[in-house]
């Protein structure tokens, strides 16, 4: 019988011909990632383990992205540690502020995470990685600190769900409006403990940005991994950048799924995640006049150039309503950088917003962002849970750039395709 | 035995069990004044040591959905909670397992708050109404885990294995 593309990835680093659904198997890990929010725990537990080395300083990357530039003095202290653990091992995958951004769309934009890997990450949105072709799984600090002492972890085969995305899409109208009509039809564990592979033709005419949004909120439907099949539009992207050998990966026909969905994209509205959670899921013009005090684009769900370019495209030569403060993220130096130089920051701040160092922000209710008791945001982030981006009396509605964009310009919760931009 | 002490429904995240304006505190001794902070009658228990030891949350589907963070399981670890769901989040239950936090997977559960259960080796009993509920066993990779005490202990072993000596 055939294999699924994630079954393919965890029997090659399993080192064993085939595997099935419910396998319990020790897989090697080619890469470990921490951020400055759960390496200082590991990096505690990982002593009390008895450890002294990593399996591999080359394989573990540090990334600083949660709190940076630090927040506070507990932030700070925290920094520190990870940087004294990163020059005591000999890490030289430790991304600091200036040469960083948000773990997951730095790794591959470094080029550290290529197809066919198998990574473990101390961060839930670790999934991401899907989206080249790789196995990604998040798991907590313990589990990362044993990673690091034994560069393997065991891991049990998902069973599979076929998401197919066939159709073409309207303008504004892309990944995350896929990703969240799903969440909004399977619920916060239709996906439960399984791999969510991603495929179609609408998926094949995707950019990578939207593929990255795809396997990104794999895990918002309880996911263990998202992954889509790294194709030659993806390796466009994948090749210049990557250090290591790739390893190509796909479904075989007759691989068998728990469960497959089709979704004829032609008619997919912009989708918006109302709060409390992100699959309180709604179509953005079934949406009464919300009132927005903030609007964050940015993130490891939606913090690429593409993304920035879609704000833009809607706040050039416009000014965002003077009731909303409104943020961009970029998610990397390199991406800030491109916006520089595409003028897209200009923009930004000739339209009234505000362009922030890359990090995760005000994702998660750290910094950069945080709201008050009753307040508002649209948001391109990955989840809306109560207290989610500040105060427990505070609302996040998910959206895409070009929602959230178009609600900046508004000041309400607007559909993109009746704004004139 | 242990009486249940919060009910809560289907799909608790993380960022409800510990917000992440407090993800800079780390060390479980320090976590558990921050759990549930947003429910300031429960966090306010926790933090004056009320409740005893396997006193019992519980709660429906999927809890402990979301982040990856560790203080989410380390904050109820500190006071010694029993966690009965239906199910969990995987992270969560993984995070669980690995640190101690006794967690009880029990799809048919009926309790209310200030209910008496017994936690056996296969159901919980609910000793206020008199009924018995089935449990579902953990996943196998993670039993072994269980029954060396947590993760640390775990690897500390397998440590020791791969280098041949005691690590």
């Amino acid at each position: 019988m055939g294999m699924t593309i994630t079954e393919k990835l965890l029997a090659a680093r399993a080192e064993v011909e085939s595997v099935q659904p419910g396998q319990l198997l020790i897989v090697k890990i080619d890469v470990v990632l921490g951020t400055d929010a759960t390496a200082p725990l590991a990096i505690q537990v990982f002593r009390r383990m008895g450890a002294r080395k990593l399996f591999n300083p080359d394989q573990v990357v540090l990334v600083h992205d949660h709190y940076v530039p630090a927040r506070d003095v507990a932030a700070a202290e925290a920094a520190r540690a990870v940087r004294v653990f990163a020059q005591e091992q000999g890490i030289r995958n430790h991304y600091e502020l200036n040469r960083g951004g948000v773990c997951h769309l730095l790794l591959p934009e470094e080029g550290l995470v290529v197809p066919g890997d198998v990574v473990i990450g101390a961060d839930s949105h670790t999934c991401t990685y899907g989206a080249f072709g790789a196995f990604a799984a998040g798991v907590g600090s313990t589990d990362m600190a044993a990673a690091w002492a034994l560069g393997e972890t065991w891991l049990r085969v998902p069973e599979s769900i076929k998401i197919e995305f066939v159709g073409k899409l309207q303008p504004w109208v892309g990944g995350k409006d896929m990703a969240l009509r799903l969440i909004g039809d399977v619920g916060l564990e239709g996906a439960r403990y399984k791999a969510v592979e991603f495929c179609g033709t609408a998926v094949e005419q995707l950019p990578i940005s939207h593929r990255v949004t795809l396997c990104n909120m794999a895990v918002e439907a309880g996911a263990k991994n998202g992954v889509v099949a790294a194709d030659e539009s993806a390796l466009a992207w994948i090749r210049p950048r990557a250090k290591r050998n790739l390893r190509l990966y796909r479904s075989d026909p007759d691989a068998s799924y728990a469960a497959v969905r089709t979704y004829d994209v032609s008619s997919l509205a912009p989708q918006v995640a109302c709060p409390p959670a992100p699959n309180n899921v709604k179509p953005v013009d079934a949406i009464e006049k919300i009132r927005v005090d903030q609007v964050v684009v940015g993130s490891c769900t939606n913090g690429m150039i593409d993304d920035l370019r879609v704000a833009a495209t809607f706040l050039k030569g416009n000014k965002v309503s003077t009731a909303v403060r409104t943020i961009v993220v970029p998610g990397t130096q390199a991406v800030y950088r491109q916006a520089v130089e595409e003028g897209l920051v200009a923009t930004f701040l000739d339209a009234g917003a505000i362009v922030t160092s890359p990090g995760c922000g005000p994702c998660i209710g750290g910094h950069m962002g945080v709201l008050a008791d009753g307040e508002v945001a649209v948001a391109t982030i990955a989840r809306n849970f109560q207290g989610r981006m500040g105060h427990p009396g505070s609302k996040v509605y998910l959206a895409s750039p070009a929602v959230a964009a178009a609600s900046a310009l508004t000041g309400v919760i607007t559909d993109p395709r009746v704004v004139k931009h | 035995m242990g009486k249940v002490v919060l009910k809560l429904g289907d799909d608790i995240s993380t960022d409800i069990i510990y917000p992440g304006r407090y993800m800079a505190t780390v060390l479980p001794t320090e976590t558990p004044q921050y759990a549930f902070a947003d429910y300031a009658d429960f966090n306010a228990k926790v933090k004056q040591k009320e409740f005893p030891a396997q006193s019992v949350i519980l709660a429906g589907k999927n809890f402990g959905c979301g982040s990856s963070r560790e203080q989410a399981a380390s904050c109820l670890k500190g006071p010694d909670f029993v966690i009965v769901a239906r199910d969990f989040a995987r992270i969560f239950l993984q995070n669980s397992i690995n640190l101690g936090l006794r967690t009880v997977i029990c799809p048919g559960i009926d309790a209310s708050e200030g209910d008496e259960l017994e936690v056996t080796a296969d159901t919980v009993i609910n000793k206020t109404s008199g009924r018995a509920f089935a449990t579902v066993a953990l996943p196998k990779a993670r039993q072994a885990i269980v029954d060396a005490g947590g993760l640390i202990p775990y690897t500390r072993k397998r440590l020791g294995e791969k280098h041949g000596s005691a690590a």
